[in-house]
Protein backbone atom coordinates (compact mmCIF):
# COMPACT_ATOMS: atom_id res chain seq x y z
CA UNK A 1 0.00 0.00 0.00
CA UNK A 2 1.36 3.63 -1.22
CA UNK A 3 -0.41 5.92 0.67
CA UNK A 4 -2.15 8.49 -1.94
CA UNK A 5 -0.42 6.16 -4.98
CA UNK A 6 -1.49 2.72 -5.71
CA UNK A 7 -0.97 -0.55 -4.33
CA UNK A 8 2.00 -2.09 -4.86
CA UNK A 9 2.82 -5.79 -5.75
CA UNK A 10 6.62 -7.60 -5.87
CA UNK A 11 6.54 -10.63 -7.83
CA UNK A 12 9.01 -13.61 -8.42
CA UNK A 13 8.16 -15.46 -11.59
CA UNK A 14 9.54 -18.35 -13.51
CA UNK A 15 8.79 -18.11 -17.30
CA UNK A 16 8.45 -21.24 -19.44
CA UNK A 17 9.40 -21.10 -22.90
CA UNK A 18 6.02 -22.36 -24.58
CA UNK A 19 8.17 -23.48 -27.76
CA UNK A 20 10.85 -25.75 -25.29
CA UNK A 21 9.00 -26.89 -22.52
CA UNK A 22 11.86 -28.01 -20.54
CA UNK A 23 13.77 -24.60 -20.77
CA UNK A 24 12.48 -21.97 -17.78
CA UNK A 25 13.70 -18.48 -17.10
CA UNK A 26 13.44 -16.50 -14.01
CA UNK A 27 11.90 -12.77 -13.60
CA UNK A 28 11.10 -10.34 -11.21
CA UNK A 29 8.78 -7.51 -11.83
CA UNK A 30 7.22 -4.98 -9.66
CA UNK A 31 3.55 -3.82 -10.95
CA UNK A 32 1.66 -0.65 -9.44
CA UNK A 33 -2.30 -0.13 -9.38
CA UNK A 34 -2.72 3.40 -9.61
CA UNK A 35 -5.01 4.99 -7.46
CA UNK A 36 -8.78 5.82 -8.50
CA UNK A 37 -7.85 6.40 -11.98
CA UNK A 38 -9.46 3.87 -13.64
CA UNK A 39 -8.27 4.98 -16.97
CA UNK A 40 -4.52 4.54 -16.13
CA UNK A 41 -2.61 1.51 -17.42
CA UNK A 42 -0.45 -0.14 -14.12
CA UNK A 43 3.20 0.69 -14.42
CA UNK A 44 5.00 -2.39 -14.94
CA UNK A 45 8.88 -2.70 -14.44
CA UNK A 46 10.31 -6.28 -15.56
CA UNK A 47 14.36 -7.69 -15.28
CA UNK A 48 14.71 -10.98 -16.67
CA UNK A 49 17.26 -13.28 -14.79
CA UNK A 50 19.42 -15.25 -17.30
CA UNK A 51 19.02 -15.37 -21.20
CA UNK A 52 16.25 -15.87 -23.44
CA UNK A 53 16.62 -18.36 -26.10
CA UNK A 54 17.53 -17.23 -29.70
CA UNK A 55 14.92 -17.47 -32.23
CA UNK A 56 16.60 -16.17 -35.12
CA UNK A 57 16.42 -19.06 -37.54
CA UNK A 58 12.46 -19.44 -36.66
CA UNK A 59 11.97 -15.65 -36.93
CA UNK A 60 13.54 -15.81 -40.38
CA UNK A 61 11.76 -18.42 -41.66
CA UNK A 62 8.78 -17.13 -40.86
CA UNK A 63 9.53 -13.62 -41.98
CA UNK A 64 10.43 -14.91 -45.32
CA UNK A 65 7.69 -17.33 -45.80
CA UNK A 66 5.18 -13.94 -45.29
CA UNK A 67 7.17 -11.99 -47.30
CA UNK A 68 6.92 -14.94 -50.29
CA UNK A 69 2.60 -14.62 -50.27
CA UNK A 70 1.43 -13.30 -53.17
CA UNK A 71 -1.55 -12.96 -51.54
CA UNK A 72 -1.99 -10.88 -47.75
CA UNK A 73 -2.76 -13.55 -45.43
CA UNK A 74 -5.91 -13.64 -43.73
CA UNK A 75 -7.26 -16.30 -41.24
CA UNK A 76 -10.26 -16.91 -38.68
CA UNK A 77 -11.13 -18.57 -35.97
CA UNK A 78 -7.40 -19.77 -34.16
CA UNK A 79 -7.63 -21.95 -32.50
CA UNK A 80 -10.86 -23.53 -34.89
CA UNK A 81 -13.68 -24.59 -32.20
CA UNK A 82 -12.03 -27.62 -31.28
CA UNK A 83 -8.78 -26.24 -30.08
CA UNK A 84 -6.65 -26.63 -33.11
CA UNK A 85 -4.08 -24.60 -34.62
CA UNK A 86 -3.11 -25.30 -38.23
CA UNK A 87 0.88 -25.25 -37.42
CA UNK A 88 1.80 -22.73 -40.28
CA UNK A 89 -0.48 -20.30 -38.34
CA UNK A 90 1.23 -21.06 -34.96
CA UNK A 91 3.41 -17.89 -35.21
CA UNK A 92 0.39 -15.96 -36.32
CA UNK A 93 -1.61 -17.14 -32.86
CA UNK A 94 1.91 -16.36 -30.69
CA UNK A 95 2.13 -12.87 -32.43
CA UNK A 96 -1.72 -12.42 -31.60
CA UNK A 97 -0.87 -13.20 -27.93
CA UNK A 98 1.78 -10.62 -27.71
CA UNK A 99 -0.83 -8.02 -28.86
CA UNK A 100 -2.96 -9.35 -26.56
CA UNK A 101 -0.69 -9.05 -23.92
CA UNK A 102 -0.62 -5.44 -24.64
CA UNK A 103 -3.97 -4.93 -24.72
CA UNK A 104 -4.64 -6.78 -21.38
CA UNK A 105 -1.82 -4.21 -19.58
CA UNK A 106 -3.43 -1.48 -20.73
CA UNK A 107 -6.84 -2.56 -19.55
CA UNK A 108 -6.16 -4.27 -16.41
CA UNK A 109 -7.14 -3.62 -12.80
CA UNK A 110 -6.71 -5.69 -9.25
CA UNK A 111 -10.19 -6.83 -10.09
CA UNK A 112 -10.09 -8.19 -13.55
CA UNK A 113 -8.06 -11.41 -15.24
CA UNK A 114 -7.89 -11.43 -18.79
CA UNK A 115 -7.21 -14.65 -20.82
CA UNK A 116 -6.85 -14.15 -24.74
CA UNK A 117 -9.68 -16.95 -25.66
CA UNK A 118 -9.85 -16.79 -29.29
CA UNK A 119 -8.49 -14.96 -32.06
CA UNK A 120 -11.72 -14.54 -34.21
CA UNK A 121 -9.74 -12.47 -37.64
CA UNK A 122 -6.08 -12.04 -38.86
CA UNK A 123 -5.48 -9.35 -42.01
CA UNK A 124 -1.92 -9.10 -43.04
CA UNK A 125 -1.40 -5.46 -44.54
CA UNK A 126 1.76 -5.37 -46.96
CA UNK A 127 4.10 -2.52 -46.24
CA UNK A 128 6.36 -0.42 -47.73
CA UNK A 129 9.01 -0.86 -45.25
CA UNK A 130 10.39 -3.83 -43.69
CA UNK A 131 7.84 -4.68 -41.21
CA UNK A 132 5.46 -6.90 -41.17
CA UNK A 133 1.41 -5.36 -40.12
CA UNK A 134 -1.62 -7.75 -38.56
CA UNK A 135 -4.69 -6.24 -37.99
CA UNK A 136 -6.43 -8.79 -35.29
CA UNK A 137 -9.79 -9.20 -34.09
CA UNK A 138 -8.93 -10.95 -30.77
CA UNK A 139 -12.03 -12.51 -28.36
CA UNK A 140 -10.56 -11.28 -24.79
CA UNK A 141 -12.10 -13.36 -21.49
CA UNK A 142 -12.90 -11.65 -18.83
CA UNK A 143 -12.67 -14.15 -15.84
CA UNK A 144 -14.82 -12.15 -12.78
CA UNK A 145 -17.35 -11.13 -15.29
CA UNK A 146 -16.81 -14.13 -17.22
CA UNK A 147 -17.39 -11.25 -20.72
CA UNK A 148 -15.71 -12.20 -23.98
CA UNK A 149 -15.10 -8.53 -25.40
CA UNK A 150 -13.99 -8.50 -28.85
CA UNK A 151 -10.98 -5.91 -29.51
CA UNK A 152 -9.28 -4.72 -32.11
CA UNK A 153 -5.56 -4.56 -32.32
CA UNK A 154 -2.69 -4.33 -34.87
CA UNK A 155 0.65 -5.26 -34.64
CA UNK A 156 3.79 -4.85 -36.44
CA UNK A 157 6.73 -7.40 -36.73
CA UNK A 158 10.18 -7.26 -37.20
CA UNK A 159 12.57 -10.43 -36.61
CA UNK A 160 15.30 -7.86 -35.61
CA UNK A 161 12.88 -4.82 -34.30
CA UNK A 162 10.72 -7.40 -32.48
CA UNK A 163 6.58 -6.44 -32.04
CA UNK A 164 5.24 -3.47 -32.05
CA UNK A 165 1.18 -2.26 -30.67
CA UNK A 166 0.54 0.35 -33.61
CA UNK A 167 -3.03 0.63 -32.27
CA UNK A 168 -6.11 -0.42 -30.31
CA UNK B 1 9.85 -32.75 -45.51
CA UNK B 2 10.12 -29.61 -47.07
CA UNK B 3 8.34 -27.20 -49.56
CA UNK B 4 10.58 -24.69 -51.19
CA UNK B 5 9.57 -22.43 -53.25
CA UNK B 6 12.18 -20.90 -56.39
CA UNK B 7 12.49 -18.63 -58.87
CA UNK B 8 15.13 -19.47 -61.08
CA UNK B 9 16.29 -16.30 -62.83
CA UNK B 10 18.91 -17.85 -66.34
CA UNK B 11 18.20 -20.57 -68.38
CA UNK B 12 21.36 -22.38 -67.05
CA UNK B 13 19.25 -22.15 -63.27
CA UNK B 14 16.02 -24.15 -65.39
CA UNK B 15 18.91 -26.75 -66.53
CA UNK B 16 20.40 -27.42 -63.11
CA UNK B 17 16.95 -27.50 -61.80
CA UNK B 18 15.79 -29.57 -63.89
CA UNK B 19 18.65 -31.92 -63.55
CA UNK B 20 18.19 -32.30 -59.92
CA UNK B 21 14.68 -33.19 -60.42
CA UNK B 22 15.24 -35.99 -62.25
CA UNK B 23 18.52 -37.01 -60.52
CA UNK B 24 16.83 -37.02 -57.07
CA UNK B 25 13.32 -37.69 -58.08
CA UNK B 26 12.11 -34.68 -56.69
CA UNK B 27 8.05 -34.34 -56.12
CA UNK B 28 6.84 -31.39 -58.05
CA UNK B 29 4.19 -29.02 -56.74
CA UNK B 30 4.18 -26.60 -59.43
CA UNK B 31 4.56 -26.93 -62.37
CA UNK B 32 3.54 -30.40 -62.68
CA UNK B 33 6.54 -30.95 -64.98
CA UNK B 34 10.18 -30.42 -64.97
CA UNK B 35 9.99 -29.48 -68.70
CA UNK B 36 7.51 -26.56 -67.89
CA UNK B 37 10.22 -24.36 -65.67
CA UNK B 38 10.87 -21.26 -66.86
CA UNK B 39 13.03 -18.62 -66.10
CA UNK B 40 11.08 -15.80 -63.86
CA UNK B 41 8.27 -18.16 -63.18
CA UNK B 42 7.18 -19.61 -59.71
CA UNK B 43 8.54 -23.14 -58.86
CA UNK B 44 6.93 -25.10 -55.81
CA UNK B 45 9.53 -28.70 -55.02
CA UNK B 46 8.66 -30.86 -52.00
CA UNK B 47 11.92 -32.29 -51.28
CA UNK B 48 12.42 -35.30 -48.88
CA UNK B 49 13.63 -35.02 -45.25
CA UNK B 50 16.85 -37.01 -45.99
CA UNK B 51 17.89 -34.80 -49.35
CA UNK B 52 16.55 -31.11 -47.75
CA UNK B 53 20.39 -30.26 -47.20
CA UNK B 54 21.91 -31.56 -49.76
CA UNK B 55 19.54 -29.69 -52.37
CA UNK B 56 20.15 -26.98 -50.56
CA UNK B 57 23.62 -27.05 -50.97
CA UNK B 58 23.31 -28.16 -54.76
CA UNK B 59 20.94 -24.45 -55.07
CA UNK B 60 23.41 -22.35 -53.06
CA UNK B 61 26.62 -23.78 -55.02
CA UNK B 62 24.37 -22.35 -58.06
CA UNK B 63 23.95 -19.28 -56.90
CA UNK B 64 19.54 -20.27 -56.97
CA UNK B 65 17.74 -18.25 -54.16
CA UNK B 66 15.43 -20.31 -52.40
CA UNK B 67 12.78 -19.71 -49.55
CA UNK B 68 11.42 -22.40 -47.41
CA UNK B 69 7.30 -22.39 -48.14
CA UNK B 70 6.65 -25.54 -45.93
CA UNK B 71 9.02 -26.27 -43.33
CA UNK B 72 7.25 -29.68 -42.41
CA UNK B 73 4.97 -31.37 -44.60
CA UNK B 74 4.37 -34.40 -42.35
CA UNK B 75 2.99 -32.14 -39.89
CA UNK B 76 0.45 -30.15 -42.22
CA UNK B 77 -1.00 -33.51 -43.31
CA UNK B 78 -1.40 -34.46 -39.92
CA UNK B 79 -3.15 -31.40 -38.72
CA UNK B 80 -5.53 -31.59 -41.92
CA UNK B 81 -6.60 -35.00 -41.06
CA UNK B 82 -10.42 -35.16 -39.55
CA UNK B 83 -10.07 -38.18 -37.13
CA UNK B 84 -6.72 -38.79 -35.76
CA UNK B 85 -5.28 -42.33 -36.78
CA UNK B 86 -2.68 -42.39 -34.14
CA UNK B 87 -3.16 -45.69 -31.92
CA UNK B 88 -4.04 -43.18 -28.98
CA UNK B 89 -7.73 -42.89 -29.58
CA UNK B 90 -9.58 -44.41 -27.44
CA UNK B 91 -13.11 -45.93 -29.00
CA UNK B 92 -15.40 -48.06 -26.86
CA UNK B 93 -17.96 -49.61 -28.69
CA UNK B 94 -17.17 -47.13 -31.84
CA UNK B 95 -17.66 -44.19 -29.83
CA UNK B 96 -14.95 -42.08 -29.56
CA UNK B 97 -14.06 -41.00 -26.20
CA UNK B 98 -10.70 -38.31 -27.59
CA UNK B 99 -13.99 -36.20 -29.42
CA UNK B 100 -15.99 -33.50 -28.71
CA UNK B 101 -19.42 -34.63 -29.71
CA UNK B 102 -22.52 -32.73 -30.57
CA UNK B 103 -25.60 -32.87 -29.01
CA UNK B 104 -27.51 -35.39 -30.96
CA UNK B 105 -24.44 -37.75 -31.10
CA UNK B 106 -24.27 -37.54 -26.68
CA UNK B 107 -28.53 -38.31 -27.25
CA UNK B 108 -27.06 -41.31 -29.19
CA UNK B 109 -24.67 -42.49 -26.93
CA UNK B 110 -26.73 -42.44 -23.81
CA UNK B 111 -28.91 -44.88 -25.28
CA UNK B 112 -26.50 -46.46 -26.08
CA UNK B 113 -25.04 -47.02 -23.22
CA UNK B 114 -28.07 -48.27 -21.15
CA UNK B 115 -28.53 -50.99 -24.48
CA UNK B 116 -25.10 -52.12 -23.72
CA UNK B 117 -24.93 -52.22 -20.06
CA UNK B 118 -28.50 -52.71 -18.94
CA UNK B 119 -27.78 -54.46 -16.00
CA UNK B 120 -26.12 -51.45 -14.52
CA UNK B 121 -27.77 -48.07 -16.68
CA UNK B 122 -31.33 -46.50 -16.87
CA UNK B 123 -31.85 -43.66 -18.56
CA UNK B 124 -33.87 -41.03 -16.78
CA UNK B 125 -35.81 -37.87 -17.85
CA UNK B 126 -34.76 -35.17 -15.68
CA UNK B 127 -36.95 -32.57 -17.77
CA UNK B 128 -37.28 -29.72 -20.47
CA UNK B 129 -35.02 -26.94 -21.42
CA UNK B 130 -36.50 -23.63 -22.68
CA UNK B 131 -36.16 -25.26 -26.18
CA UNK B 132 -38.13 -27.93 -25.15
CA UNK B 133 -35.30 -30.59 -25.21
CA UNK B 134 -35.15 -33.31 -22.81
CA UNK B 135 -32.66 -33.76 -20.01
CA UNK B 136 -31.48 -37.42 -19.28
CA UNK B 137 -29.36 -38.71 -16.46
CA UNK B 138 -28.48 -41.71 -16.44
CA UNK B 139 -28.25 -43.64 -13.49
CA UNK B 140 -25.16 -46.27 -12.81
CA UNK B 141 -26.38 -48.94 -10.21
CA UNK B 142 -25.37 -52.34 -8.92
CA UNK B 143 -28.57 -54.41 -8.16
CA UNK B 144 -28.38 -54.95 -4.24
CA UNK B 145 -31.35 -54.98 -1.80
CA UNK B 146 -29.55 -52.47 0.11
CA UNK B 147 -30.61 -48.87 -0.30
CA UNK B 148 -27.14 -46.72 -0.78
CA UNK B 149 -26.08 -43.30 -0.90
CA UNK B 150 -25.93 -40.95 -3.93
CA UNK B 151 -23.57 -39.26 -5.80
CA UNK B 152 -24.52 -37.11 -8.42
CA UNK B 153 -22.67 -35.33 -11.33
CA UNK B 154 -23.51 -32.89 -13.49
CA UNK B 155 -21.61 -31.66 -16.43
CA UNK B 156 -22.39 -28.81 -19.13
CA UNK B 157 -23.76 -25.78 -17.19
CA UNK B 158 -21.77 -23.44 -18.97
CA UNK B 159 -22.24 -24.19 -23.18
CA UNK B 160 -18.44 -23.45 -24.15
CA UNK B 161 -17.00 -25.28 -21.69
CA UNK B 162 -16.97 -28.33 -23.89
CA UNK B 163 -14.22 -30.58 -22.08
CA UNK B 164 -16.78 -30.91 -19.13
CA UNK B 165 -19.46 -32.69 -21.11
CA UNK B 166 -16.44 -35.01 -22.35
CA UNK B 167 -15.12 -35.53 -19.41
CA UNK B 168 -18.89 -37.04 -18.18
CA UNK B 169 -19.23 -39.10 -21.12
CA UNK B 170 -15.78 -40.35 -19.94
CA UNK B 171 -16.83 -41.46 -16.94
CA UNK B 172 -19.41 -43.20 -17.45
CA UNK B 173 -17.21 -45.40 -20.23
CA UNK B 174 -14.49 -46.20 -17.62
CA UNK B 175 -17.13 -47.05 -14.63
CA UNK B 176 -18.54 -49.60 -16.75
CA UNK B 177 -15.55 -50.21 -18.79
CA UNK B 178 -13.73 -51.34 -15.40
CA UNK B 179 -16.32 -52.31 -12.88
CA UNK B 180 -15.78 -55.76 -12.57
CA UNK B 181 -12.08 -56.01 -12.97
CA UNK B 182 -10.96 -52.70 -10.88
CA UNK B 183 -11.95 -53.57 -7.37
CA UNK B 184 -11.93 -49.73 -6.32
CA UNK B 185 -14.85 -49.26 -8.39
CA UNK B 186 -16.92 -52.60 -7.92
CA UNK B 187 -16.36 -51.03 -4.09
CA UNK B 188 -17.72 -48.29 -4.83
CA UNK B 189 -20.70 -49.51 -6.74
CA UNK B 190 -21.16 -52.12 -3.84
CA UNK B 191 -21.77 -48.55 -1.32
CA UNK B 192 -22.94 -46.09 -4.10
CA UNK B 193 -24.88 -45.22 -6.93
CA UNK B 194 -23.70 -42.70 -9.32
CA UNK B 195 -26.36 -40.22 -11.26
CA UNK B 196 -24.53 -38.63 -14.00
CA UNK B 197 -26.14 -35.54 -15.97
CA UNK B 198 -23.95 -35.45 -19.14
CA UNK B 199 -25.05 -31.94 -20.62
CA UNK B 200 -27.55 -29.41 -18.19
CA UNK B 201 -27.36 -26.73 -20.56
CA UNK B 202 -28.47 -28.00 -24.00
CA UNK B 203 -29.78 -25.55 -25.61
CA UNK B 204 -26.79 -23.53 -24.90
CA UNK B 205 -24.10 -26.74 -25.43
CA UNK B 206 -26.22 -26.47 -29.16
CA UNK B 207 -25.59 -22.63 -29.53
CA UNK B 208 -22.28 -23.14 -28.81
CA UNK B 209 -21.70 -25.63 -31.60
CA UNK B 210 -24.03 -24.16 -34.65
CA UNK B 211 -24.05 -20.45 -33.94
CA UNK B 212 -20.98 -18.95 -31.10
CA UNK B 213 -18.48 -21.35 -29.65
CA UNK B 214 -18.33 -19.57 -26.86
CA UNK B 215 -21.55 -18.85 -25.71
CA UNK B 216 -22.12 -19.62 -21.86
CA UNK B 217 -25.58 -19.36 -20.81
CA UNK B 218 -28.84 -20.94 -21.46
CA UNK B 219 -31.10 -19.70 -24.36
CA UNK B 220 -33.96 -18.45 -23.08
CA UNK B 221 -35.26 -14.62 -24.36
CA UNK B 222 -35.34 -11.87 -22.67
CA UNK B 223 -36.70 -8.30 -22.95
CA UNK B 224 -39.03 -9.31 -25.59
CA UNK B 225 -36.63 -11.56 -27.43
CA UNK B 226 -33.68 -9.10 -27.78
CA UNK B 227 -31.52 -10.81 -25.11
CA UNK B 228 -30.91 -14.29 -24.48
CA UNK B 229 -29.84 -16.44 -22.19
CA UNK B 230 -29.41 -17.20 -18.18
CA UNK B 231 -26.15 -17.90 -16.88
CA UNK B 232 -27.60 -21.37 -14.96
CA UNK B 233 -25.12 -21.04 -12.34
CA UNK B 234 -26.59 -17.79 -10.98
CA UNK B 235 -30.34 -19.24 -11.06
CA UNK B 236 -30.27 -20.99 -7.95
CA UNK B 237 -31.66 -20.15 -4.60
CA UNK B 238 -28.79 -19.60 -2.91
CA UNK B 239 -28.00 -16.14 -2.03
CA UNK B 240 -29.93 -15.36 -5.78
CA UNK B 241 -28.69 -11.75 -6.89
CA UNK B 242 -26.75 -10.75 -4.20
CA UNK B 243 -23.22 -11.03 -5.31
CA UNK B 244 -21.46 -11.76 -8.86
CA UNK B 245 -24.31 -11.17 -10.75
CA UNK B 246 -26.19 -8.82 -13.38
CA UNK B 247 -29.65 -8.07 -13.83
CA UNK B 248 -29.10 -7.36 -17.47
CA UNK B 249 -29.60 -9.97 -20.06
CA UNK B 250 -26.88 -8.82 -21.72
CA UNK B 251 -24.63 -9.74 -19.36
CA UNK B 252 -22.60 -13.14 -19.35
CA UNK B 253 -24.00 -13.30 -15.59
CA UNK B 254 -27.31 -12.41 -15.58
CA UNK B 255 -28.74 -14.34 -12.89
CA UNK B 256 -32.42 -14.38 -14.43
CA UNK B 257 -35.69 -13.27 -13.15
CA UNK B 258 -35.95 -14.80 -9.79
CA UNK B 259 -34.16 -18.23 -8.12
CA UNK B 260 -35.39 -21.37 -10.05
CA UNK B 261 -36.13 -18.95 -13.09
CA UNK B 262 -35.12 -21.23 -15.65
CA UNK B 263 -36.66 -24.65 -16.81
CA UNK B 264 -33.09 -26.18 -16.81
CA UNK B 265 -32.73 -24.84 -13.11
CA UNK B 266 -35.91 -26.20 -11.63
CA UNK B 267 -35.70 -29.42 -13.39
CA UNK B 268 -32.12 -30.10 -11.50
CA UNK B 269 -33.45 -28.74 -8.40
CA UNK B 270 -36.41 -30.82 -8.61
CA UNK B 271 -34.87 -34.22 -8.89
CA UNK B 272 -32.02 -33.16 -6.61
CA UNK B 273 -34.24 -32.03 -3.19
CA UNK B 274 -36.30 -35.37 -3.94
CA UNK B 275 -33.66 -37.36 -3.01
CA UNK B 276 -31.53 -35.15 -0.57
CA UNK B 277 -31.47 -36.85 1.92
CA UNK B 278 -29.89 -39.79 0.28
CA UNK B 279 -27.00 -37.56 -2.02
CA UNK B 280 -23.37 -37.92 -0.35
CA UNK B 281 -21.72 -35.59 -2.85
CA UNK B 282 -22.48 -32.99 -5.26
CA UNK B 283 -20.44 -32.57 -7.93
CA UNK B 284 -20.96 -29.90 -10.89
CA UNK B 285 -17.86 -30.06 -13.56
CA UNK B 286 -16.48 -26.48 -14.94
CA UNK B 287 -13.63 -25.23 -17.34
CA UNK B 288 -11.67 -23.72 -17.05
CA UNK B 289 -8.93 -23.00 -14.11
CA UNK B 290 -7.94 -26.08 -12.54
CA UNK B 291 -9.54 -25.55 -9.67
CA UNK B 292 -11.81 -27.69 -6.71
CA UNK B 293 -14.17 -25.20 -5.02
CA UNK B 294 -15.93 -25.69 -1.89
CA UNK B 295 -19.00 -23.30 -0.57
CA UNK B 296 -19.56 -20.58 -1.05
CA UNK B 297 -19.10 -17.54 -3.88
CA UNK B 298 -21.61 -15.41 -1.56
CA UNK B 299 -19.69 -14.99 1.47
CA UNK B 300 -16.39 -15.60 2.78
CA UNK B 301 -17.81 -17.28 5.79
CA UNK B 302 -16.75 -21.16 5.89
CA UNK B 303 -19.37 -23.42 5.73
CA UNK B 304 -19.85 -25.60 8.87
CA UNK B 305 -18.29 -28.48 7.95
CA UNK B 306 -15.39 -27.11 6.08
CA UNK B 307 -12.08 -29.22 7.69
CA UNK B 308 -13.84 -32.13 5.86
CA UNK B 309 -14.73 -30.21 2.57
CA UNK B 310 -10.98 -29.10 2.58
CA UNK B 311 -9.45 -32.24 3.35
CA UNK B 312 -11.36 -34.51 1.25
CA UNK B 313 -10.73 -31.97 -2.21
CA UNK B 314 -6.90 -31.38 -0.88
CA UNK B 315 -6.89 -35.55 -1.29
CA UNK B 316 -8.61 -35.33 -4.57
CA UNK B 317 -6.16 -32.38 -5.96
CA UNK B 318 -3.17 -34.22 -5.02
CA UNK B 319 -4.20 -37.78 -6.48
CA UNK B 320 -5.14 -35.68 -9.92
CA UNK B 321 -1.61 -33.86 -9.77
CA UNK B 322 -0.05 -37.42 -9.50
CA UNK B 323 -0.95 -38.75 -12.42
CA UNK B 324 0.48 -36.11 -15.11
CA UNK B 325 1.85 -33.39 -12.57
CA UNK B 326 -1.06 -31.12 -13.61
CA UNK B 327 -1.78 -28.55 -9.98
CA UNK B 328 -4.90 -28.37 -8.90
CA UNK B 329 -5.82 -25.28 -6.51
CA UNK B 330 -8.49 -26.50 -3.72
CA UNK B 331 -10.29 -23.54 -1.85
CA UNK B 332 -13.73 -21.50 -1.34
CA UNK B 333 -14.79 -19.82 -4.37
CA UNK B 334 -15.08 -16.63 -2.86
CA UNK B 335 -11.71 -16.35 -1.41
CA UNK B 336 -9.89 -18.32 -4.74
CA UNK B 337 -11.94 -17.04 -7.38
CA UNK B 338 -14.62 -14.08 -7.09
CA UNK B 339 -18.09 -13.64 -5.15
CA UNK B 340 -21.22 -14.90 -7.09
CA UNK B 341 -24.55 -16.04 -5.50
CA UNK B 342 -27.05 -18.42 -6.98
CA UNK B 343 -24.43 -21.15 -7.82
CA UNK B 344 -25.62 -24.98 -7.83
CA UNK B 345 -23.04 -25.80 -5.72
CA UNK B 346 -23.57 -23.46 -3.24
CA UNK B 347 -27.14 -24.29 -2.91
CA UNK B 348 -26.70 -28.11 -2.48
CA UNK B 349 -24.90 -27.59 0.49
CA UNK B 350 -27.66 -25.21 1.49
CA UNK B 351 -30.13 -27.86 1.10
CA UNK B 352 -28.04 -30.37 3.21
CA UNK B 353 -25.51 -31.77 1.25
CA UNK B 354 -22.21 -32.40 2.88
CA UNK B 355 -20.08 -32.73 0.14
CA UNK B 356 -20.99 -30.13 -3.03
CA UNK B 357 -17.86 -29.51 -5.13
CA UNK B 358 -17.57 -27.14 -8.22
CA UNK B 359 -14.37 -28.99 -10.90
CA UNK B 360 -13.04 -26.38 -12.83
CA UNK B 361 -10.78 -28.53 -15.50
CA UNK B 362 -7.60 -27.99 -17.76
CA UNK B 363 -6.50 -24.84 -18.32
CA UNK B 364 -5.78 -22.19 -17.03
CA UNK B 365 -5.66 -19.76 -19.77
CA UNK B 366 -3.49 -21.01 -22.76
CA UNK B 367 -6.11 -22.48 -23.96
CA UNK B 368 -8.86 -21.33 -21.95
CA UNK B 369 -12.49 -22.72 -23.27
CA UNK B 370 -11.25 -24.01 -26.66
CA UNK B 371 -9.16 -26.76 -24.81
CA UNK B 372 -7.87 -29.26 -27.95
CA UNK B 373 -9.15 -32.47 -28.58
CA UNK B 374 -5.91 -34.02 -27.57
CA UNK B 375 -6.27 -33.01 -24.00
CA UNK B 376 -9.37 -34.68 -23.67
CA UNK B 377 -7.77 -38.15 -23.23
CA UNK B 378 -5.05 -36.60 -19.98
CA UNK B 379 -7.62 -34.50 -18.80
CA UNK B 380 -9.78 -36.91 -18.01
CA UNK B 381 -7.95 -39.65 -17.05
CA UNK B 382 -6.30 -37.10 -13.93
CA UNK B 383 -9.08 -36.58 -12.78
CA UNK B 384 -10.85 -39.80 -12.71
Amino acid sequence: DIDGVGHKYYLELELEDVLDKDRTVNCSAEVLYHLGSKTSAPDVQVTVQGELRSTEEADKEFYNWIRSLEKELVAENIPDSHGNIPPELEPIHLLAWVASGYVIWQNSTENTKFHLAQVKHVKQVKRSDEDLQFDFLVLLHEMVSQELLPWEVTLLWHPQHGARVSQS
Amino acid sequence: DQVLHIVPETFQQVQHLQLLCSTFVLDLWKPLLPEDIRAGEDLHIRVPASLVQEVKDSLDQHMIFHRVLIPDVQKLVDQSMPRERSSHRQVSGGYVYTEYHPMEEIYQWMTQIQKNNSELVTQHFLGKTFENRTMYYLQISQPSNKTKKIIWMDCGIHAREWISPAFCQWFVKEILQNYKTDPKISRFLQNLDLYVLPVLNIDGYIYSWEEDRLWRKSRSPYENGTCYGTDLNRNFNSSWGSVGVSFNCSSDVFCGSGPESEPETRAVAQFIKSKKSDILCYLTIHSYGQLILTPYGSTTKPPSNNEELMQVAKEAAAALTGKYGTSYRVGSTALILYSNSGSSRDWAHTIGIPLSYTFELRDTGTHGFVLPANQIQPTCEETM
